[in-house]
């Protein structure tokens, strides 16, 4: 065993000194490895942040939405629709929920006014979300006005700020008293927005929403397994876009990677050559060509999985920022759960390490059984 | 002295391995810190009656993905080309909505 340890340090040593021989080019190549892994890892470890995060958040979300649609569009739930609703057996909770958006032209953001169903926002005041605050530059007990879209001028006391850790969730949000909100919007009274609903059997949900499509043939139920699908399908997109957008490099990657891998330079070849002369076998020849694969790749990805964690979950992902943020004013500052998926990162590594490995072992092999004379000579 | 170039190798190698294991630790260790929020966040969702993340504020249908119609990004009119960044990237895949939705979209 020591005999044979020793034996691939000095393999290691002279695959180390063969590679600072040709320093800028292998550091190079160690570069351009490490950012593909550092990007693809960054994506891997976002969306899959961001898709755990959702999900978790949106496990409270209402176990059934429902909407009310008037030629395919989405209309208000008229007064004694809720009312039909409560005959339905499984229902345990029906609330109508009271919600729409409110464009302020000051900061130009969207804000999302609410209703909170436990009517803990007084008449007059409004709890708001961080990024509200933070664009608009509101604390407690400051004074905001809103123009509503009659034109009629509405002011409002803040009564609070919603936790920042919230921030994710509640970004926009403006949460206001029903009076003020049906003020506000000139909401018919007896109208709301949407209804949600709680079924006492989480296993009779789907059978609810298809007696509620019966009962209620204009209407569209939402179910929170739906929501939580449009989120994993939405944060699948995006990646999926990433990747795509990535591919373009990470094909100019694969032509480098293969070149360098697979086409020996004369250098490399008088090397082989030499060895050869001197007495290697073609076994250690292979051996040293692993090893110098081995190495680039194994630090490449270490590397860029290490710079992709601190980017994403130390740094709050600037790289991301801007596609995720569109043209939107209010966009929640928030840290994401560094939730690890293995197996992402086993498939990361298989894909990223061993390929190359492979393209470094056939070339080398095939000098390796040439004559050192040819081989020096070619 | 000087070391050997495999004994260089191996302590870059180990220092990157360390560094590896320890964002796996700081994983870790934010996911038990962070719990508490995370449940304040659902327990928000669940006294509010969130259905969506403010990730995407730009645009009302982006805002909330979950709730808007299959047609929303050409709500002004049929032929209305989508204008907001977020809507031409986060299209969710309808495919595998209808597939499981029995109820009118």
């Amino acid at each position: 065993m020591p005999i044979w340890f020793e034996r691939q340090r000095h393999l290691i040593d002279f695959t180390l000194a063969s590679l600072m021989r040709r320093k800028g080019r292998n550091l190079g190549l160690l570069l351009v490895y490490g950012l593909l892994v550092f990007v693809l890892a960054s994506v891997t470890l976002y969306t899959h942040a961001l898709r755990h995060e959702a999900a978790v958040i949106l496990e409270g979300a209402p176990e059934v939405v429902l909407q009310r649609l008037v030629a395919g569009r989405h209309d208000l739930i008229p007064p004694g629709y809720i009312e039909r609703i409560g005959r339905l057996r499984g229902v345990q909770q029906i609330r109508g929920r009271l919600w729409g958006y409110y464009y302020d032209a000051v900061v130009k953001a969207n804000y999302t006014f609410m209703v909170p169903g436990d009517g803990s926002v007084a008449k007059g005041t409004l709890i708001i979300g961080p990024a509200l605050a933070r664009q608009r530059g509101l604390a407690l007990n400051n004074g905001v006005s809103f123009r509503s879209y009659s034109g009629e001028l509405f002011s409002f006391t803040v009564a609070a700020v919603l936790p920042q850790a919230s921030e994710l969730a509640s970004a926009d949000l403006v949460l206001v008293n029903e009076e003020d909100f049906r003020a506000f919007f000139a909401y018919p009274a007896g109208h709301y927005t949407d209804v949600a609903l709680s079924v006492a059997n989480p296993k009779e949900v789907r059978n609810v929403a298809a007696k509620l499509a019966n009962l209620l043939p204009d209407s569209r139920p939402i179910l929170r397994e739906e929501m939580q699908r449009t989120y994993a399908s939405v944060f699948d997109w995006r990646e999926g876009i990433m990747l795509a957008l990535l591919s373009a490099a990470i094909l100019a990657f694969s032509i480098l990677a293969w070149e360098k891998a697979s086409g020996l330079s004369a250098d490399e070849k008088r090397e082989i050559g030499i060895l050869k002369a001197i007495g290697w076998e073609t076994g250690d020849i292979i051996k040293m060509k692993l090893w110098e694969g081995g190495l680039i790749s194994v630090t490449a990805f270490l590397a860029g999985f290490v710079a992709a964690y601190v980017q994403v979950f130390r740094l709050g992902a600037p790289l991301f920022e801007p596609v995720l943020k569109g043209w939107a004013v209010l966009y929640p500052r928030f840290e994401l759960v560094p939730v690890i998926d293995g197996l992402q990162i086993a498939t990361l590594f298989f894909f990223t390490v061993f390929p190359y490995m492979a393209a470094v072992l056939v070339p080398i092999w095939r000098a390796a059984v040439t004559d050192p004379d040819a081989v020096m000579r070619a | 002295m000087s070391l050997r170039p495999s004994t260089n190798g191996f302590i870059v190698l180990a220092l990157l391995a360390g560094a590896c294991a320890a964002c796996l630790v700081d994983a870790g260790l934010s996911c038990e810190s962070r719990a508490a929020d995370i449940d304040a966040m659902r327990a928000m969702a669940g006294r509010l009656g969130l259905t969506d993340l403010a990730l995407f504020t730009e645009a009302r249908y982006t805002r909330h993905p979950s709730q808007a119609d299959l047609h929303s990004a050409f709500q002004d009119h049929p032929l209305a080309l989508e204008h907001f960044p977020s809507g031409s990237l986060i299209v969710p895949k309808h495919a595998d909505l209808v597939r499981e939705t029995t109820t009118p979209d």
